[in-house]
């Protein structure tokens, strides 16, 4: 078990939905459908404007190697296909279909009888599953791998990033379908133990996740403390089974498979109706919301479908976001599409929106004392700005996950987690171009 | 609706309530009891000083800024924070043109030409205070008893005579001194106000007061006095604390605490200076950054590099 734990925040919960169970929007009249919403290679589109879709069918096929497959979430007809510049600022091919309202389900949807590893596999390359705590990685890629050293599945229901509550309702109201999705994968893949770690600010989670998993076997229940970035992968592993997630290297190389919550309730659903990814339940919050709810929402419908269903704003949004407070990607417009992997979409009033004056860095050394994994943001800093990736790399700001404590607690409110992205991206392009030299060395 | 305009900016999107301004008044608010006390102790005269130094610190840094096209900064306080820190470390007697020598020292030679808050290796304060110590050795050491108001030297130099002060006198700060430096509970009392806002940690002051007892009992010497005296605890608490000029780790703040009380000891056992607080910082601040470099925090899951 770990002795020590990792450093990390206390932010405000601000889990106001935790309490409403979803509810299904009504179809919007269009969904955006990109075809990238996933780690990996984007998906190829298979239909043609035009085309009449219906719930399930297949609209995207997986590209080269990482990818996954794209399936239409409502029924009607193809209207466009377009491209589209995603929040990551990449180009994207995107499929506008129009609704005819119907839902009409696809002819071919029906439940799987599974008896093996190779076709539980087979079925879920139909899924177009991903990692939906936010990550989007093919699940089918982490469960293909070779798992004979594995010995834990570990489920990851900390949901540490504040307002969000999708993965707290799932735990809740698809309990059955959590713990389905954990035994079809623990049967398949010979895992003998079951680890679900759930952050202490949810009791309700923890209670039935605990009954659900009463009949599974080796299956148990680790409350966690309610410290950002809890969900974090390697905070994760460690604060729940004591390993360490060495540099370079996955939770498969300790023996751990970790899955999202709702990822393995999705898993379930698929295996026991047949119907792919296709629906998503979002928790839609902040302060600019008339009334924060959970809701069930098609994937590719734009965030104002979602705002209409609560009600409106109750003032004028200046911010929207994919995501927490802590790690969310600020939205460009609200006519962005749902995705895969999106678990919440805030808006927040002109209050919270303002940024805040950034001041000159006082040396107080918060940022230090606060990152989970013990980086120096300070001595980043100070390499970035003088261009010396070498420097970076002892630092090992590639270690860096992103959740931004240190950004948070900065009392000069400087934008550290911004720069030390910047500077992973400085060492990963100066240790491409050495790999380049040496191997030009070595040839030539 | 869909026009909205929406401000597309990195996360986190929400931020910690404590903001450079906010700490800077907490450090003021901690500096209010020994205020009040060297009010009580050595008369409104030290209020005057006090007074002018803040002003002089602020006015000196203002004018720096706005000479050389800077953005101004003082509106984040940490120039009132030096200020009443100068005016904690002079006699009652200082004549008041020496003050504003005084903060013209820490806050332009210090502070500013180093590049402002932040960037600064030495304490303003006390680098301030050791300028003056040289300049103007008969004013700065010129020390009143507050008892008869009657010039007296401090207990540091009376130790082991008997003249010396009861250790209550010690504690209570009724004893000849720099302004802020005398009365150990109103210090106390702001560095514990310090540790529960979480502004400091404990381990500069505990280690750096825990060395000098140690090291004092060591020479034989009573420990307490020696931490009842000196401004020994005015250091420990607001000076070798201070963010820039400490290194920002654990273990550094420890190394640091440890290397000023050994120093400390030193001097006032060996050197030519009855005390040695402020040398003692002023020589750690220059290890600052090597200390930091040398205390980093074991990474997680860090593996060394190849070569």
């Amino acid at each position: 078990m770990a002795i020590f734990k990792l450093n990390g925040v206390h932010v405000k919960h601000c889990k106001n939905t935790a309490k409403l169970k979803a509810e299904r929007i009504p179809t919007p009249s269009s969904v955006t459908i990109p075809m990238s919403m996933h780690i990996g290679a984007p998906s190829r589109p298979v239909v043609k404007v035009g085309d009449e879709v219906k719930v399930g069918q297949l609209i995207g096929e997986a590209g080269q190697g990482l990818s996954v497959p794209v399936y239409s979430s409502v029924s009607g007809k193809v209207k466009k296909i377009d491209e589209l510049i995603n929040v990551a600022g990449t180009h994207v091919q995107t499929i506008v279909i129009e609704s005819d309202g119907e839902q009409t389900v696809a002819e071919d949807i029906s439940p799987y009888e599974i008896n093996s590893r190779e076709e539980f596999l087979d079925a879920l390359c139909k899924s177009g599953i991903v990692g939906l705590g936010g990550a989007g990685f093919p699940t089918l890629v982490k469960l293909r791998a070779d798992v004979s050293k594995v010995d834990t599945l570990l489920i990851n229901g900390a949901e540490c990033e504040p307002y969000i509550t999708s993965d707290t309702r799932t735990m809740i109201d698809d309990a059955d379908a959590v713990a389905d999705g954990i035994r079809l994968i623990a049967k398949f893949l010979e895992i003998k133990n079951i680890v679900v770690g759930i952050e202490k600010n949810k009791p309700e989670c923890i209670a039935a996740m605990k009954k659900a998993l009463a009949d599974v076997e080796g299956a148990s229940v680790k409350v966690l403390p309610s410290v950002y970035p809890q969900g974090g992968e390697k905070v994760l592993v460690y604060h729940s089974l004591g390993r360490v997630i060495k540099e370079g290297k996955l939770p498969l190389d300790c023996g751990v498979i970790v899955m999202n919550c709702t990822t393995v309730a999705t898993v379930s659903k698929f295996i026991r109706t047949g119907m792919p990814l296709v629906e998503k339940c979002v928790t839609v919050d902040g302060s600019a919301i008339k009334q924060p709810k959970n809701l069930i929402v098609p994937i590719g419908a734009p965030v104002s479908a979602l705002v209409e269903a609560c009600g409106g704003f109750r003032e004028e949004p200046r911010k929207a976001l994919y995501g927490g407070p802590m790690m969310g990607i600020a939205l460009p417009d609200l006519t962005s599409p749902v995705l895969k992997q999106t678990n919440a979409v805030l808006f927040f009033g002109k209050k919270e929106a303002t940024p805040p004056k950034v001041t000159p860095c006082i040396k107080c050394g918060r940022c230090v004392d606060h990152c989970p994994f013990g980086l120096d943001p300070t001595a980043i800093s100070k390499a970035y700005k003088e261009n010396d990736p070498e420097t970076l790399e002892k630092l090992k700001v590639n270690l860096c996950m992103e959740c931004g404590c240190c950004s948070y607690v900065c009392p000069a409110r400087r934008n550290i987690v911004q720069r030390n992205k910047m500077a992973k991206t400085m060492l990963r392009n100066y240790q491409t171009e050495r790999k380049k030299r040496e191997e030009a060395q070595k040839n030539g | 609706m869909d026009n909205a305009t929406l401000l597309v900016s990195p996360a986190p999107h929400v931020r910690q309530k404590a903001d450079t301004r906010s700490i800077m008044l907490d450090v003021i608010i901690a500096m209010l009891p020994a205020l009040v006390a060297s009010t009580i102790i050595f008369g409104y005269r030290s209020l005057v000083i006090v007074s002018v130094s803040v002003i002089c610190c602020v006015l000196f840094e203002y004018l720096f800024q706005k000479l050389c096209k800077k953005n101004v900064t003082v509106g984040d306080l940490s120039a009132v924070v030096t200020g009443i820190l100068l005016g904690f470390n002079l006699p009652v007697s200082i004549p008041l043109w020496q003050v504003i020598f005084g903060a013209l020292v820490a806050i332009v030679a210090v502070k500013q030409l180093f590049g402002g808050i932040g960037k600064n290796f030495a304490n303003p304060a006390i680098t301030a205070r050791i300028v003056m110590i040289i300049s103007f050795a008969g004013t700065m050491t010129n020390f009143t008893s507050p008892a008869d108001a009657t010039s007296s030297a401090t207990p540091l130099a009376q130790m082991g005579t008997e003249n010396m002060p009861s250790l209550l006198d010690l504690f209570l700060g009724n004893h000849a001194g720099s302004l802020g430096e005398t009365c150990a509970l109103a210090l106390i009392i702001g560095f514990v106000y310090l540790l529960v806002r979480r502004v400091i940690t404990w381990h500069t002051t505990v280690t750096f007061v825990g060395s000098v007892a140690l090291l004092s009992l060591a020479f034989g010497q009573n420990p307490l006095e020696h931490i009842l005296t000196g401004g020994l605890l005015l250091g420990a608490i607001f000076m070798a604390t201070d963010y820039s000029t400490t290194p920002s780790t654990k273990w550094g703040k420890v190394i640091f605490g440890l290397g000023c009380g050994v120093i400390t000891v030193l001097i006032r056992v060996f050197g030519g200076y009855p005390e040695g607080v402020s040398f003692a910082i002023l020589l750690m601040n220059i290890l600052t950054p090597y200390i930091s470099t040398w205390t980093r925090r074991k990474i997680f899951g860090g593996v060394k590099n190849e070569k």
